[in-house]
């Protein structure tokens, strides 16, 4: 009785879940606040934006676009008990992160040295560029972090529950960075006149 | 007698027995440093509170002394402080640190963390039936989290500038620029840092909190079933959730400014006759992103403070809290409303009439839901069998201060009355009753209540009685005289008033002030003494001191992991069944059936649940038949 009881206690993992949920809000908070803060700014002295988005960023979004089907993918052989599948995809994803991270910081590269749009700058409508995509990389990097964990998992004998359960986190996690960099990139495209 | 089905009810089961605590091998690191256990998680936080209210506490006292003596020097300041205070009197930027630091603490470090910290982690599994939170890990981290940044925080008295000087609401200029002011420099950085920390421990603790009463009520613990205080931690953790990320947006925002050189929030700055590069910059965003946090960070304030008063009037005044449907439709309404009424800091930045128009409006809606709380609790408090425990009379004295105070905030909240009280003495003695002195109050109220429950010894309630009536006088004669001053026109964070001719003759009142404010002080060292003394030597408490419903009271007293020796009990009705006419004790706990309680069951009980309705009914028919037939 007394091992049963905190085994259900220990696979209780609904909670747990649920805390990557409010998780998102708080993060939605923060992304909704900068661009909130975005359109005070712009509101206030007449700046506006005035920048054409680098082509960089169109490749970028494509490519996290693609390691969301990649993460879909992985989720569902996992749940299939496909394991070499599930780490195969998983790998896709993380790669495909890591490419995302990189081309963000080409487009840095390409506004700062191509474009004079700096991010110390008189205008600080185009200060928001950076600071949007910095902030959201910093998720990306977190969302690196959980797909490494759940990769370690697929790779060890962890129990099907809790490696199920932490491709779950991840990718419900994983899910949401990528709808946040489509939000903030058609936010930016939608005020870049 | 027995013509109702008794419910099964596993409470107590004898062959359920097991004791958590004696499945881990506990060290000393684990048990009381690095706990996971949320009763012990809820005692640091507390002790962390209360130390850092002290200290924010002697901080006030510093600065009352220059208000009320500002031509005099006192040599012990000089001893005290070092070159803060040269020659005795206190160095006018290490004044504003200090009023910074003291409302900084106060407000979060004390009334947030503290009060949140310590009440949420004790009673949200306690009086849910709960093992322990969601994720005690992210528990653990939260307390350490908060623990860092209080370290840094008092850290910044330390560098040669001190600390950040430009007030709790750090606007910019004055804090995006590091040599605007010695308080600007190396005490801002720090100051930011420190909250960074905060607002992630803050962060943990609020989605721990959400998800551990979305998810792990015991059995028959309904929403509707869940006593107030819990209402008031889960609204107050939501706010937390989705405003506390803004003021890291607008945080972020100012470091870029203060060590990146961008512009957010700078424009046309000239210092020492040079022009700065900033330029375009409004300092008004900066105002928008904090009080977007600010404003609902005084209901995270608040807020627990009247769930645990709701819960310990109702208990001494041995009633049902009155109208518990309106209290938590009350809680729900100040939650919502909190987020539209940020503009109300902000009547005098050149807002359109016509915007403060409506944040005045939705501003005075926000008396609706307050004044629906008040009227409950006097509604409660009215011919109840009133126990004065000192909890109580902390929780009554949280209900004064809330009317006082609030009773101000009308007309602070009014756009046009504003343009004359803002920034004066009336702000500073609105928020210091309404949300200081009723915040404190509040948490005082639970630590007295609570006591025996985190410690399982009872405090002294003499003294307890003694630091009440003290600390009640001291703090309405240090902010009632302060409206006055406020409708005279005299500023807040002022260094000296003796230099502006219109403001000397208010000396003698900062005088006043300032006396009533070192006897509240003293106050606290009764309440001190009587804490840390009865932790080691109270007199041992009852299972359940205060004759209460709710399961909490259920747990043994000396503490186990786990909380619960056996089954977590079920709860079958609401938390406040005091006095039920025809029960013979005036207190029903929450585990007890209806089945148990026949004499005392009403319609009422049954209202969504037709079978027991109906079995009710028979059962007052028979009742009634067989009184017949005894006449």
């Amino acid at each position: 009785m007394k091992a049963q009881l905190q085994d259900k206690d220990k696979l209780n993992l609904a909670p747990k879940r649920f805390n990557m949920w409010i998780f998102i809000f708080t993060s939605f908070m923060f992304f909704a606040a900068l661009t909130s803060g975005f359109i005070v700014y712009i509101g206030g002295k007449g700046h506006a934006l005035r920048t054409v988005m680098p082509q960089a960023f169109v490749y970028s979004t494509a490519v996290i676009v693609l390691s969301s089907v990649t993460m879909y993918l992985a989720s569902k052989a996992a749940k299939g008990l496909q394991f070499a599948k599930q780490r195969m995809f998983l790998w896709a994803t993380f790669l495909l992160g890591v490419l995302f991270l990189v081309l963000q910081v080409y487009a840095w590269y390409v506004l700062t040295f191509k474009m004079g749009v700096f991010f110390v700058n008189p205008n600080a409508s185009q200060s928001f560029i950076y600071v949007f995509s910095g902030m959201h990389l910093l998720h990306i990097l977190g969302g690196l972090v959980l797909i490494l964990i759940s990769l370690v998992s697929a790779y060890r004998k962890t129990p099907q529950v809790i490696n199920l359960f932490r491709m779950e986190m991840s990718s419900i996690f994983w899910h949401f960075v990528d709808i946040i960099w489509i939000y903030l990139y058609v936010f930016l495209l939608l005020n870049q006149n | 007698m027995s013509t109702l089905a008794v419910q099964d009810h596993g409470v107590g089961q004898g062959h359920h027995d097991h004791d958590h605590g004696h499945h881990h091998h506990e060290t000393f690191l684990t048990k009381y440093i690095f706990s996971q256990d949320h009763k012990m998680i809820a005692k640091q936080f507390l002790i962390t509170g209360i130390i850092m209210a002290v200290i924010a506490m002697v901080l006030s006292i510093l600065f009352r002394i220059q208000l009320a003596y500002p031509e005099k020097a006192f040599p012990f300041l000089e001893t005290l402080l070092g070159r803060f205070a040269p020659g005795g009197r206190l160095d006018t930027n290490f004044y504003l640190s200090l009023v910074t630091i003291h409302g900084t603490i106060m407000v979060f470090f004390v009334l947030t963390a503290g009060l949140s910290g310590t009440f949420s982690n004790l009673l949200i599994p306690y009086q849910l039936g709960a093992r322990d939170m969601a994720s005690p890990f992210m528990n653990m981290l939260s307390y350490w989290l908060f623990f860092i940044a209080s370290v840094i925080m008092l850290g910044s008295f330390f560098t040669e500038k001190g600390p950040a000087g430009p007030g709790w609401t750090i606007y910019p200029p004055l804090s995006a620029l590091p040599k605007a002011m010695p308080g600007s420099g190396m005490g801002m950085t720090l100051w930011l840092i420190s909250m960074v920390l905060f607002v992630a421990s803050q962060l943990l603790g609020g989605i721990n909190y959400v998800s551990t009463i979305l998810n792990m009520r015991t059995k028959g613990m309904d929403l509707w079933k869940m006593p107030l205080t819990i209402w008031a931690f889960f609204l107050t953790a939501i706010l937390g959730v989705l405003a506390f990320p803004v003021l890291v947006a607008g945080v972020v925002l100012l470091i870029f400014d203060r060590s990146f050189g961008t512009s957010f929030y700078l424009s046309d700055i000239v210092i020492q006759n040079q022009q700065t590069t900033f330029e375009g910059g409004s300092p008004i965003l900066f105002q928008h992103l904090f009080w977007f946090l600010g404003h609902p960070e005084v209901y995270i304030v608040i807020m627990p403070a009247l769930g645990i008063s709701s819960e310990v009037i109702a208990t001494n005044s041995r009633k049902p809290i009155f109208g518990y449907h309106a209290m938590v439709y009350s809680l729900i309404g100040i939650t919502v409303l909190s987020f539209i009424v940020w503009g109300h800091h902000m009547f005098v930045t050149g807002m359109n009439p016509f915007l403060g128009g409506v944040f005045m409006i939705t501003t005075l809606i926000i008396a609706v839901p307050s004044a629906v709380k008040t009227f409950n609790y006097l509604a409660t408090l009215w011919r109840g069998n009133i126990r004065f425990t000192p909890a109580m009379l902390f929780a009554i004295g949280l209900v004064s201060f809330f009317i006082s105070g609030g009773i101000t905030g009308i007309f602070l909240g009014n756009a046009a009355l504003d343009i004359n009280l803002h920034d004066t003495y009336f702000v500073v003695a609105h928020f210091h009753l309404v949300m200081g002195s009723a915040a404190i109050f509040g948490m005082l109220a639970g630590v007295y209540h609570w006591f025996p429950k985190m410690f399982g010894r009872m405090m002294d309630t003499k003294l307890g009685y003694l630091h009440f009536w003290l600390t009640f006088i001291g703090a309405y004669l240090v902010f009632f005289p302060m409206h006055f001053m406020g409708l005279d026109g005299v500023p807040r964070r002022y260094y000296s008033f003796t230099e502006i001719e219109s403001l000397k003759q208010w000396v003698s009142v900062n005088t006043f002030i300032t006396w009533a404010a070192i006897l509240s002080a003293l106050a606290q060292v009764a309440f001190l003494w009587n804490f840390f003394y009865s932790i080691f030597f109270g007199e041992k408490a009852p299972q359940n001191p205060w004759g209460s419903t709710t399961i909490e009271w259920t747990t043994p007293v000396e503490h186990i992991h786990g909380n619960w020796p056996g089954e977590i009990p079920t709860v079958y009705r609401w938390p406040y069944d005091y006095s039920k006419p025809g029960h013979d004790t005036d207190f029903i706990p929450q585990t007890t059936p209806f089945s148990q309680t026949l004499a005392s069951n009403l319609p009422h009980d049954f209202e969504d649940n037709p079978v027991s309705l109906e079995e009710h009914k028979q059962w007052v028919n028979t009742q009634r038949s067989s009184e017949k037939e005894v006449k």
